[in-house]
């Protein structure tokens, strides 16, 4: 079955090639069983590899499909990779993948034929190139499905290209995308250059049997490769994209802007943690971004009244705590959280696309409330996926987001490369955004299903809840929450024992760069106890702001008190008007001027003055042209007499 | 003794450029054909003497593929001179310019 | 002594009447002046030892091309003489420099060269040539025949009467 590995990423491209082949012109009968059904048979796939891969005891398998550039020196090899690190992406991108294919048949029904086989090409498309990502076992197939991937939001972020924020908003992705990809690209460079290859066994093997010898490589290749995970996964300075990116349906941000794509850079900052390790100053710029990220977007997330826009802030915000855990070192708590998120986040997200369903494509929380009511469903689902993000026990967000918080401390109180008083201001930047998330969520909740309906009665009359094809992905989702948790239960909650499932399995590929002096496990009970109170006091305060007879009083009143900070707040900081004035519109002026100065007038000015003499010369030669034949004869006879003397002479 | 291979060679320069002047001058088709077969014969003795001044006979094959290469050349060259005849009732070239400007 | 005289003499008359050949007013003469000049090419060619090629330039050239050519020049008629005005003087001026030119150029290039005696007369025999044809040259040889053929269809094809 491992030899199988290819059909992974093989059969959501033929259905891709199928649909697409088909010039989008199958019926939606038609196009539901190809779409979908690809992605069940990767699913079904992957699980009898997962099956034989669990007797494995972790090794790595490495399957070569074809050699792919083989010029000089340079050879890259289309290669598999399976470990216990892409298992575990396999795992959940699968899984989630094919859920949210399931939802989108009840979601997408009202489009037309012609949209909605597009819609699964795009998203079965999404899938080959997200897969490949994950198994490539070197940085260029790697790089392949992170283009790829990026291409997918492209096109599905501008999904409803006839409308120009849309249209826009994909712009905006790939743009602000490229900018991680030119990072990306250049550290491969970098890496080939180096380690004379780009395999990641390879890379690994020449670190470790020589550390001393790249000492010098290893921070700006790690930096370089930073920029490009900063781009995929949203984190300062390049998140602005994600939060326009919501533009697209919401499946899609459910499945590529949530739970798999935005992901991709910490898997990638985890699969290269071989590179990480030996360089504290890399290890330290990723936490500080992720760590400050995490704790920014979840400010901005306080004043969003788009349901879409605070999921979309909150994952900015959970990416940055990724980002916290890889940066501390803690690799394996990285993932941990990126595996648990994508079940939360999906179903939230996707929760979210059945409000928007019930409330016929209204996403403004301040025309929804009281809707709990009439779509149940949707409302125990969230309320789950929404506990699993605050943190609360025993959902799944409450053990990963407990690890990075512990992690992180023991970072600072152990001294980790010497780093130990930024980790803990890092510590604490983490602790406020749990804070925040919990309340920007309550808040979400409360304005969404508590309290009066605030929209017009018709539309009251129309809340509907969604079909089973959308209801039940939620359902699986929600047990997901729920339970996936338990498989990285921490140290202290067991009081010791190490039942750390996931950590362990994730040991071999990306062991948790270890502090001198680990915390006690009281310290880490204190831990614990601390975040699940500042979790459960932001769900206290969004209770008082938003729930209840007093809801909105408050909130209102600290907007009229301090206008500046809400007004800032509620505009993201102006971060997209100072990037639009200091970078967007300069380059704009270069590009016009580029245009109407150098291009028109110079490029084009030569290329026509040279059309123009030639033509003036041929309406000058011409006359030679005297059609007489003896004429000709004369010309000939002359020539060869000159060409004669300049031999002779 | 025998005559030097200079002179053979003028005496060909001398019909080249004969036949030159013939085919600038004339205005007749036949004439120019005419001038043409004769820098032909002129470049075919040269090559003969020179062929001799090496000792080689490769020249002489040589001159036979130009004799039957002027051959083809001829009947082409009369049978066009007949067509133009035909549609012009003359064989003068310089009435030959409706493919002028 | 003889072949010395002999070439002198058939180079003048050989000039003398290229000369007439080109500038005649009738054809005719301009066809059997030629005939002259290629006869004594053809005395040149057997002095130089080229006898196959002497008997080939009488037979192919002296006897079937000017044939050709005095066919076609009973066929068309003598050709009317040209309106004075349309004479084109620069024509002919330049073209009778141009040919005075490349001959004092030749002449005046081939008289200052002192050249080594003849490497040996080599005799062009039938034989002698045939064995070349057929053996080095013989892709050239039957490329010249197919030439000969297209040129055959090719005539063939100009002359016709379209009805």
């Amino acid at each position: 079955m491992l030899d199988l590995l290819w059909l992974v990423p093989a059969l959501p491209l033929a259905g891709a090639l199928v649909l697409l082949g088909g010039g989008l012109r199958f019926g939606k009968r038609t196009t539901t069983a190809v779409g979908v059904g690809s992605v069940g048979l990767a699913l079904a796939a992957v699980a009898a590899i997962l099956v034989q891969y669990a007797g494995m005891h972790g090794e790595t398998v490495a399957r070569h499909v074809f050699n792919w550039i083989s010029a000089g020196d340079v050879t890259v090899d289309f290669a598999l990779r399976l470990d216990p690190l892409s298992a575990v992406m396999l795992s959940f991108v699968t899984l989630v993948g094919f859920v949210i294919h399931v939802y989108s048949i009840g979601y997408m029904h009202t489009e037309g034929d012609r949209a909605y086989a597009r819609f699964f090409a795009y998203l079965n498309l999404f899938m080959f190139a997200m897969l490949t990502l994950v198994l490539g076992a070197n940085l260029v197939v790697m790089f392949i499905g992170w283009e790829g991937v990026g291409l997918c939001s492209y096109l599905l972020i501008g999904f409803y290209f006839d409308k120009e924020y849309c249209a826009a908003a994909g712009i905006k992705a790939f743009v602000v995308n490229r900018i991680g990809d030119f990072g990306f690209l250049l550290a491969i460079f970098w890496a080939f250059k180096v380690f004379g290859t780009v395999d990641f066994s390879g890379m690994a093997a020449a670190l470790a049997a020589d550390p001393a010898r790249y000492a010098a490589a290893v921070t700006p290749i790690a930096l370089l490769l930073f920029v490009g995970a900063v781009g995929k996964s949203a984190q300062l300075p390049l998140y602005v994209w994600l939060p326009d990116a919501m533009a697209g349906p919401t499946p899609v941000s459910a499945l590529i802007h949530a739970a798999t794509m935005v992901t991709a850079g910490v898997y990638m900052v985890v699969r290269c943690n071989f590179i990480y390790r030996l360089s504290p100053t890399a290890l330290l710029v990723v936490a500080a971004v992720g760590g400050v990220t995490a704790l920014f977007a979840a400010t901005i997330g306080l004043a969003q009244n788009d349901i879409k826009k605070v999921l979309a802030y909150s994952t900015v915000s959970q990416l940055g705590y990724m980002f916290l855990a890889a940066g501390a070192g803690a690799f394996a708590g990285g993932i941990f959280h990126v595996f648990t998120h994508a079940f939360f986040k999906a179903c939230l997200f996707l929760g979210a696309g059945s409000v928007i369903h019930a409330c016929s494509g209204e996403q403004d929380m301040r025309k929804m409330g009281g809707l709990a009511r009439k779509i149940p469903v949707t409302y125990w689902t969230f309320m789950v996926a929404t506990l699993a993000l605050c943190g609360i026990p025993p959902f799944a967000g409450f053990f990963s987001k407990d690890e990075i918080l512990g992690r992180v401390f023991a970072a600072g109180a152990g001294n980790l490369n010497g780093f130990g008083a930024s980790y803990l201001v890092l510590w604490v930047l983490g602790l406020a955004a749990a804070f925040l998330t919990a309340f920007y969520m309550f808040r979400a909740v409360y304005m969404t299903f508590h309290g009066e309906f605030r929209g017009t009665p018709e539309q009251w009359h129309h809340v509907h809840e969604s079909p089973g094809s959308m209801t039940w992905p939620l359902k699986i989702l929600a047990v997901g929450s729920a339970v996936v948790g338990l498989l990285g239960v921490g140290r202290a909650i067991t009081f010791g024992t190490d039942l750390n499932w996931f950590e362990g399995f994730l040991h071999r590929v990306a062991p948790t760069v270890e502090v001198e002096h680990a915390p006690s496990l009281g310290t880490e009970w204190v831990l614990i106890l601390l975040s699940v109170a500042v979790a459960v006091a932001g769900i206290l305060l969004a209770r008082r702001f938003y729930f209840g007879a007093e809801a909105f009083v408050a909130p209102r009143r600290i907007a009229e008190r301090a206008p500046v900070l809400y007004a800032a707040v509620a505009n993201k900081y102006y971060v997209d008007e100072a990037y639009d004035r200091a970078i967007v519109r300069p380059l704009g002026k270069l590009a016009h001027f580029s245009w109407k100065g150098i291009d028109t007038i110079a490029i084009d000015g030569t290329l026509n003055a040279s059309a123009f003499f030639t033509e003036i010369a041929g309406d000058l030669l011409r006359f030679l042209q005297t059609g007489n034949v003896r004429n000709y004869a004369l010309f000939v006879l002359g020539g060869a007499l000159a060409a004669a003397a300049w031999l002779l002479l | 003794m025998t005559v030097p291979t200079t002179h053979f060679v003028i005496f060909a320069a001398l019909l080249f450029a004969i036949g030159a002047a013939g085919v600038l001058v004339r205005r007749s088709g036949i004439s120019i054909l005419l001038g043409i077969e004769l820098m032909l014969n002129a470049a075919n003795l040269a090559l003969v003497a020179f062929g001799r001044q090496h000792g080689q006979l490769d020249a002489q094959v040589f001159v036979f593929f130009v004799m039957a290469v002027a051959a083809a050349e001829v009947a082409v060259g009369l049978a066009l001179l007949v067509a133009i005849f035909r549609k012009q009732r003359s064989i003068d070239v310089d009435r030959l310019n409706v493919m002028r400007w | 002594m003889m072949g010395t005289a002999v070439f002198y003499l058939v180079a003048v008359v050989g000039v003398v009447s290229a000369l007439a050949a080109i500038s005649h007013k009738n054809p005719v003469v301009n066809v059997l002046s030629l005939v002259v000049t290629l006869f004594c090419i053809a005395v040149s060619y057997a002095l130089l030892g080229a006898e196959f090629l002497a008997a080939a330039q009488i037979l192919v050239y002296a006897g079937a091309i000017l044939v050709l050519f005095l066919f076609v020049v009973m066929l068309l008629g003598a050709p009317e003489e040209p309106p004075a005005g349309e004479r084109r003087p620069f024509q002919r001026v330049a073209g009778l420099a141009l040919a005075g030119i490349a001959a004092a150029g030749s002449i005046a290039v081939l008289a200052g060269i002192r050249a080594a005696a003849p490497a040996g007369a080599v005799r062009g025999t039938a034989e002698a040539l045939g064995r070349l044809l057929v053996g080095p040259y013989l892709f050239a040889f039957e490329f010249i025949s197919v030439l000969l053929l297209a040129a055959l269809v090719g005539a063939l094809m100009l002359v016709k009467r379209k009805h």
